[in-house]
């Protein structure tokens, strides 16, 4: 059974058709990606799933549960948690602030002090900085400190949305190790990325998203290798 | 000996101004709505405070404890009925609805309890405890002490719990709270209770020292702008600090100058702090947007 299924999502911005008819399913362990260019609806379909959107038709099931209708906060406690773009960090918090507000749930309250020292050892700078206020650190350690805040919610799907853009390259590839550990730990990861050639290959399934259809999706490696997709989003 | 006395009752009226403007500063830091009905949530504790004394004879200090878990179910049902509707409506017609709530309070307070003044006659609230030349009211030292041990009880809630995390998180990102499962709206309730609360507490404390009647809240609620502006939106320390500069200088100078003038001495120093600092005293830049810090 999927993890998460969704079945013919169409959203809608007053008259402007955002997503149209989308489809997708994730099973349980793996790294899916969603790959597209800019205002092809990716963040729109990742807010969707997280409640801070409304569908306009379609259905969402979550480990076997319609979601569609249920508000943001309580499809966290489910395990269905987002790193949002740009951080999102609680900027005048401190670092050890931010992680725990990630662990406000039922779910995840008691596991706090546990999680926390997991997301230390993942990102043991934010040891240091544990009580550094959050906007005063360096855009690679804000990101480390999304992914740890998204962490602390004990999720069971973590949807990450762009974790890599603005960042240094040699930051980017430290964020996609600690996506793929956290994915080996056993948390299952929806990636969001316009990186295309680096997400799909820590990826196992992608999919393809254009003005808001899905118009490719099948295993990784062989959108990798597909025609379309290198043109389209590679440059080659 | 005289200046000393001066200070010492500008201080002790602050201490009213600054417990009256903690609650409505925690309710804009957060909910982001200016509550126009505040003065009136002030003169629903006052009558609440009086009613205890005259009905049950409730002495009002005692009485706080009814008071007080009174205000925070009206400060609830206020954010539920009026405020969650227009919750993401323009801020107009935010201030539209507080203003109409504020209206409708008086004029079913003018039904309800006429348009007498009333007050309560307690001994205690009499007492002067005199230290050489210096006299010292002990029911303003209450006021007083009250607004400090508020400010610092309600800013080690904000730092220290779970609860006062989430109104933090809710007051710098809506958004990003929600993604963390924290429902806005059960925050926005509790903080409400909370600012109205803190109100309660004030109507409670000061119903020994002065009279009430159904626009007693205008008569508090301005100078409580002034002092929440003054301090910095959504700044309790700046709430705290304001409400004692406010009240230090209408003491000095409805005693140097004239009583006659003392709105006009404190509304000249408030537009010159704003000439130089226009977020306030301890307000950040940009606090109209980004609220509690």
């Amino acid at each position: 059974m999927s993890l998460l299924e969704i079945n013919n999502v169409s959203v809608k911005y007053g008259d402007l058709v955002a997503l149209r008819d989308v489809s997708l399913s994730i099973k349980q362990g793996g790294i899916v990606s969603l790959v597209g260019s800019n205002g092809s609806g990716k963040t729109t379909l990742i807010n969707t799933l997280s409640g801070l959107m409304e569908c306009s038709a379609g259905s969402i099931v979550f480990n076997g549960r319609p979601i569609q209708d249920m508000p943001a906060h309580k499809r966290v406690d489910l395990g269905l948690v987002q790193i949002p773009e740009n951080r999102r960090l609680f900027p005048y918090m401190t670092v050890l602030e931010n992680l725990e507000m990630g662990s406000m749930t039922h779910r995840s309250r008691d596991k706090r002090q546990d999680n926390i020292k997991k997301v230390m050892h993942l990102f043991p700078i934010l040891s240091k900085r544990s009580k550094q206020i959050a906007n005063t650190l360096s855009g690679g350690e804000q990101r480390m400190l999304a992914i740890g805040r998204g962490l602390m919610s004990d999720p069971e799907l973590l949807m990450l949305d762009e974790p890599s853009i603005g960042l240094a390259p040699i930051v980017v590839q430290e964020i996609f190790k600690a996506i793929a550990l956290i994915n080996e730990l056993g948390t299952t990861v929806l990636l969001v990325e316009q990186d295309v050639n680096a997400s799909l290959k820590i990826s196992s399934h992608g999919y393809v998203l254009e003005n808001g259809e899905i118009t490719l999706s099948g295993p990784a490696h062989e959108l990798l290798g597909s025609e379309k997709v290198r043109e389209a989003y590679m440059g080659l | 000996m005289v200046l000393l006395q001066v200070l010492i009752n500008g201080l002790f009226l602050g201490g009213v101004y600054a417990l009256i403007s903690l609650g409505l500063t925690l309710i804009f830091g957060v909910i982001r709505v200016i509550n126009f009905a505040h003065g009136e949530i002030l003169m629903i504790s006052m009558y609440a405070s009086f009613f205890c004394f005259s009905v049950l004879g409730l002495n009002p200090y005692l009485s706080l404890i009814i008071v007080i878990p009174g205000m925070f179910l009206v400060g609830v049902l206020v954010d539920q009925v009026i405020i969650r509707p227009i919750r993401n409506a323009p801020s107009y017609m935010q201030i539209f609805a507080t203003v109409g709530l504020s209206v409708v309070l008086i004029n079913l307070a003018l039904v309800f309890f006429s348009g007498d003044y009333r007050s309560i006659n307690l001994a205690f609230a009499k007492q002067v405890v005199h230290m050489g030349d210096i006299g010292i009211s002990l029911s303003r030292l209450i006021v007083f002490i009250s607004a400090i041990a508020v400010a610092w009880l309600v800013w080690l809630f904000l730092d220290r719990t779970d609860m006062g995390k989430q109104i933090r998180a809710i007051a710098q990102d809506r958004d990003a709270a929600r993604l963390m499962g924290i429902n806005p709206n059960k925050i926005y309730m509790i903080t409400f209770g909370i600012g109205s609360a803190m109100v309660g507490l004030a109507g409670g404390l000061i119903m020994p020292l002065y009279y009430v009647f159904p626009s007693v809240g205008a008569y508090f609620v301005l100078t409580a702008f002034v002092v929440v502006v003054l301090g910095g939106l959504g700044n309790m320390v700046g709430a705290l600090l304001g409400g004692l500069i406010i009240g230090v200088i209408d003491s000095l100078s409805g005693y140097y100058l004239d009583p006659a003038l003392k709105e006009m001495v404190y509304f000249l120093v408030f537009l010159g702090v704003l000439l130089f600092k226009p977020s306030g005293l301890m307000g950040m830049i940009g606090a109209e947007e980004m609220g509690l810090k």
